[in-house]
């Protein structure tokens, strides 16, 4: 579905990303790890179009998507759950999920599209009428992949979703993301909660200072002595 | 820079043997388009020192105004002589840029916000000088004075060549101040890095002090350029010395100079004049707003396509290099 | 003593001259809050169309509503114009320069409505009655201009609160980032947005030239106060530049009979620069 070939991207001089291969199939769901800085939301900004590549070639469902800009990205079916969430807090949580709609596609299909947030999120169906800046670290995350959602995407990403939030809350946090799993969605995550994304993947890729270290199935990562020393804290 | 010095010393020897070389007819206006050049500098230079550390602003006629007013009016209606009603004027334009710098600085205004009160206080004094009609002759300008024969006392001259000089000398002190500025700044920039971390917190006072150092230092060299170009004129007027127009077009000729270079506001301001009076040469009276059109227009394209400004523009491409800013904006 | 007949006139014009100004500073403030640039030469743009009503409605003998509905139409394209030639190529530029860009539009604007039509006054003369209510003359140019300046408001609050592309310069000026991520063109964003800008510019000089007579320089005398306007309310908070308007307004038209004209915008300056200091984030900006 997904296909990166030797990407190379950064910001002025600094390099983030180096010659990294990437592949996603459709339906499965995806991590990306690694320690701070090493290039994970990078990585995702270069997909949805955020920032071009200064290197190598990105294909989506046969098409290129190589430099193309955010807005035209989302058209093709990626949806980007950016880092922080970057809900818009002064427009209410309908307005904001109204604005995940944005696309002529997404409009047609706005009653719908509401309802299965709606079910997916209840919590964002009672505060519907709230300013979005008012909700809490959770729900606004909820929003955020809610509002994700909007735009009908087939593949969705999601940059630390769990950051910033209570221990409790990253657990339902997760659930959340499994149920929107289940709904049919391809995804590709990154996180820093190692421990957690990866009971939620098939596969992973371990990103270090911009390169690709590994890749393999959830489990078997989960079990790599470097792996569980680095990160998940075993 | 050898090469460069001797450019230089060949440029100023020029420029101080200019009044003796045959000029014809022409002698009185060439003088007078001269004069014109350095004093606008000076006030240019004056602003840079300011602008380039990111104080964008938009009120200088405001010093500009009330320099060039306080000496006049103290000429006029006391005979005050100019050389005491400057320092009068110095000490109420230093006045003035305390009360905004101070409070700007400790409020942490900046960026737009800065470029607005500033723009405020331009229009605020242009304003008062009108109200004041009956001492200022509101928006009909007021005339100095004639001390009806040259006189030092005056500060009037018959012959051009008296002022050419002075704004000659004037100009190059704006120059030094520059330079001087220059190197304190390299030197505290030197000591901020050699301080330890914990000396971080001192350098948010040290920013403040610098903050209304600078604004007073520049308000006060505008006030004294303010002067200058009043006792030239020898009539002062709201629109000219005061407002957002005259404010504006201080920034114009720095900006399309290049504000970050020592030499930037003298060239600006040199092609915005010369600009003017080759416009005003063509077009006459039979066109009027012809050259201003033109000079408008002329100013969107070059702020477009020459961001960083004639001057600096053309020292970079002579460097074949993108050289960093010489000081970042204080935006602390 | 002043008779507080003119007091109450004066505060009754403030008003009424609130609500003209209110819409330059909404309109200001739009762009602003979307596009982070403040068009120093708003007021410039309104001073053109101001030329065309003259010339559409006492040259050419067009009807005022139709004169006027050219105005928006001629504002709004006005708007696109600018940011197309103008804002477009210096989006990425240093703030002193975006500012004075607008600023050169303004030189070119004043000079060359000076060349086109020279510095005369002129004025579109309508037979329009003046109100006489307990001793105070209200003119009724004036009163039709506050109402349609509200109504134009009120369309405006509706545009940007109940349309896609009206939530969008809302979200916009909140995360222009995000908003790229939902599928809009921060172009088109900000193009519809100068539209709809200059278009209010149009509205305003509509209303003003029944008032007051239109020259080269009137947006020297507008200008700065709707800058101030907007930085009082709050630079993109277009409620606070609402309220903000009338209380300029206010003080202009009182001071202006109390003192003199000058002395009543000196005033509304002076307490405008107080107020950056006091509350630099207009008048409602909560406390962080």
């Amino acid at each position: 579905m997904l296909e990166l070939r030797n990407v190379t991207a950064g910001y002025g001089a600094f390099t983030a990303l180096w010659d990294v291969s990437l592949d996603v199939a459709a339906g499965e769901a995806v991590a990306v790890v690694g320690p701070n800085g090493a290039g994970k939301t990078t990585l995702l900004r270069v997909i949805s179009g955020m920032i071009a590549p200064r290197a190598g070639a990105l294909t989506f469902e046969g098409a290129s998507l190589t430099g193309r800009p955010a807005y035209e990205v989302v058209a093709h079916g990626i949806a980007h759950v950016p880092e922080g969430r970057r809900i818009f807090p002064m427009l209410t949580v309908a307005d904001n999920l109204k604005m995940g709609a944005y696309l002529k596609v997404a409009r047609r299909a706005y009653a719908e599209s509401l309802e299965r947030v709606f079910a997916l999120f209840p919590v964002l169906s009672e505060r519907r009428r709230q300013r979005a800046g008012s909700l809490s670290g959770g729900e606004q995350q909820m929003l955020a992949v809610g509002r994700a959602l909007m735009s009908r995407p087939r593949l969705v990403l999601l940059d630390e979703p769990s950051m910033g939030l209570a221990p409790v809350m990253v657990l339902r946090l997760f659930d959340l993301i499994r149920r929107v799993r289940e709904e049919g969605y391809t995804i590709l995550i990154v996180e820093q909660n190692v421990r957690q994304v990866l009971k939620l993947v098939d596969r992973a890729y371990l990103l270090e200072a911009g390169h690709l270290k590994m890749e393999g199935r959830a489990e078997a990562l989960a079990e790599q002595d470097f792996v569980r020393k680095a990160y998940v804290g075993l | 820079m050898s090469a460069g010095r001797v450019g230089v010393g060949v440029l100023l020897a020029a420029l101080v043997a200019a009044p003796f070389v045959p000029m014809g007819g022409m002698r009185q206006y060439i003088f007078h388009v001269l004069i014109q050049i350095f004093v606008w500098s000076f006030i240019g230079g004056a602003w840079a020192l300011m602008g380039r550390f990111g104080l964008v602003s938009l009120g200088h006629g405001a010093f500009l105004g009330l320099g060039a007013y306080t000496t006049t009016l103290l000429w006029n209606f006391f005979g005050l002589t100019p050389w005491l009603g400057a320092l009068v004027a110095v000490v109420l334009t230093a006045a003035l840029a305390v009360i905004v710098a101070y409070p700007c600085s400790r409020f942490q205004v900046i960026g737009h916000y800065f470029g607005l009160v500033t723009l405020a206080v331009g229009e605020v004094v242009r304003l008062l000088i009108i109200a004041e009609r009956d001492w200022t002759g509101g928006s009909l300008g007021l005339t100095v004075r004639p001390a009806g024969a040259d006189s030092l006392v005056a500060v009037q001259f018959a012959d051009k060549r008296v002022f050419y000089y002075a704004a000659l000398v004037l100009w190059a002190l704006g120059l030094w101040v520059w330079h001087r500025v220059d190197r304190s700044m390299a030197r505290s920039a030197m000591e901020a890095i050699g301080e330890d971390e914990t000396a971080a917190a001192s350098v948010g006072i040290h920013v403040t002090r610098f903050k209304i150092a600078i604004t007073v230092l520049s308000a006060v060299l505008t006030a004294v350029g303010g002067i200058a170009y009043a006792q030239y004129i020898a009539y002062v007027n709201p629109d000219t010395l005061a407002g957002i127009g005259v404010s504006l077009r201080i920034v114009f000729a720095v900006v399309l100079g290049g504000m970050y270079a020592l030499l930037g506001p003298t060239v600006g301001t040199a092609l915005t004049i010369a600009l003017a009076e080759v416009l005003r040469v063509v077009f006459g009276i039979t066109y009027v707003g012809m050259a201003e059109t033109i000079y408008g227009l002329l100013l969107i394209v070059f702020i477009i396509f020459l961001p960083s400004g004639i001057y600096g523009s053309v020292r970079d491409l002579l460097r074949r290099r993108p050289r960093s800013q010489p000081a970042a904006p204080v935006t602390a | 003593m002043i008779d507080p007949i003119f007091l109450a006139e004066a505060a009754v014009n403030g008003l009424l001259l609130g609500g003209v100004l209110a819409l330059l500073a909404l309109g200001l403030n739009l762009i602003f809050g979307v596009i982070d640039i403040v068009w120093i030469a708003y007021v410039d743009l309104v001073m053109i169309c101001m030329y065309a009503v003259y010339f559409l409605v006492q040259v050419y003998g067009w009807p005022i509503w139709i004169g006027s509905l050219a105005s928006v139409g001629l504002g709004a394209l006005l708007g696109i114009a600018v940011h197309v030639l103008i804002i477009s190529p210096i989006l990425g530029s240093a703030p002193v320069n975006q500012l004075l860009a607008t600023g050169g539009l303004l030189f070119f604007l004043q000079s060359f409505a000076t060349f086109l039509w020279t510095t005369d006054h002129r004025s579109v003369r309508l037979t329009l009655p003046t109100l006489e209510y307990g001793g105070m003359f209200l003119s009724f140019a004036r009163l039709v201009a506050f109402a349609v300046a509200l109504l134009v408001m009120l369309g405006l609050f509706l545009f940007l609160r109940h349309t896609y592309i009206g939530t969008a310069i809302r979200a916009v000026s909140q995360d222009r980032e995000a908003m790229a991520l939902m599928g809009a063109n921060p172009r088109t964003v900000y193009v519809v947005t100068s539209a709809v800008g200059g278009a209010l510019a149009g509205v305003a000089a509509a209303l003003l030239i029944i008032q007051y007579s239109v020259h080269p320089f009137f947006g020297a005398a507008f200008g700065p106060l709707t800058f101030m306007i907007c930085v009082l309310g709050g630079l993109g908070n277009m409620i606070g530049a609402f309220v903000a308007a009338f209380i300029m307004s206010e003080i202009i038209s009182i001071g202006g009979v109390v003192w003199s004209t000058e002395m009543g915008y000196v005033i509304a300056f002076v307490i405008f620069i107080i107020m950056i200091f006091v509350r630099p984030g207009g008048l409602f900006a909560r406390r962080a």
